[in-house]
């Protein structure tokens, strides 16, 4: 499984975020050291380049684990909404783990 | 960050427009007993998740003498969602209790060590520096009621040093005009 973690050093929750992540990699049997790839965007030329919404993003086979057709393009801190609502810096465990186990099942994130 | 700050220095002068236009700034010393200034923004998800409770703690300190005043100095030009009149629409649409001063020079965030979004301040009576840094310790828990913060201003109320007189003030950078 190809899984993308992009980031930017300017906003702090990138680390909390790939935290998480590779733990719902480990708990599906997914290994971080061989699928998953970091990459940080470091100029707005990249991060236009990429359409990268905001650290950070993850994307699982190519996708975004969550729409981010509304985020704006660039560097900055991601908004995410939790699932109660509730704004964060960092997606929420259960949107990671869905778009993983979907993506294991094969039917996308 | 926070945890070198100069406690007990004179708070700096703060002289900003609110989103009506009105140029408030802080009160006369004695004026009020203590006083909250936030560094925050409408596009950080850091000051987004804390808001609720940074101005929960506003209004429940009003009552017994609390000034507060939240700020914003970020770039508009980089970060159109936080220019004055996405400001405005917010604090219209979402009927704010508290001013949000616009920092269009960015001097003020400068002259007060301002670093990201959100950035607490709290001053006493006699507007010096008695905390500075995070509403709490973590941005993705709500139970925690901006726990920091309201040790702070408890403290400062009693007459005594807060026991936590600064922490890392954890958020979005200030976006610095190039």
């Amino acid at each position: 499984m190809e899984i993308e973690f992009l980031w930017w050093r300017g906003c702090p929750s990138w680390e909390e975020a790939l935290g998480e992540l590779e733990e719902e990699m480990r708990v599906r049997g997914l290994d971080p050291d061989t699928e998953l790839s970091l990459r940080e965007i470091a100029t707005e030329a990249e991060a236009e380049a990429l359409d990268f919404p905001g650290s950070p993003t993850i994307r699982v086979e190519g996708r975004d684990i969550l729409d981010p057709a509304h985020e704006p393009k660039g560097l900055t801190c991601r908004v995410y909404r939790l699932r109660d609502g509730r704004y964060s810096a960092v997606p929420d465990r259960a949107d990671v783990a869905e778009a993983l186990t979907a993506a294991r099942r094969g039917d996308g994130a | 960050m926070s945890p070198e700050a100069d406690l007990g220095r004179p708070a700096p002068p703060l002289e900003l427009p609110d989103t009506s236009g009105a140029v408030l700034g802080l009160p006369d010393p004695g004026e009020a007993s203590a006083s909250i200034v936030v560094w925050t923004c409408n596009h950080c998800p850091y000051a987004l998740a804390w808001h609720d409770r940074i101005v929960a703690v506003a209004d429940e300190y009003a009552e017994r003498g609390v000034r507060t005043l939240l700020v914003n100095s970020n770039d508009p030009e980089r970060y159109p969602a936080d220019s004055p009149e996405a400001m405005r629409e917010r604090v219209e649409r979402e009927d704010w209790t508290v001013p949000y001063l616009w920092d269009e020079s960015q001097e003020a965030a400068r002259a007060w060590g301002a670093e990201t979004t959100p950035h607490v301040f709290v001053l006493d009576a006699d507007l010096r520096l008695r905390y500075e840094g995070a509403p709490d310790s973590d941005h993705r828990d709500p139970a925690q009621r901006a726990t920091w913060l309201r040790g702070a201003l408890e403290a400062v109320l009693a007459g005594e040093e807060p026991e936590l007189g600064a922490t890392e003030a954890v958020g979005c950078s200030i976006k610095w005009k190039s």
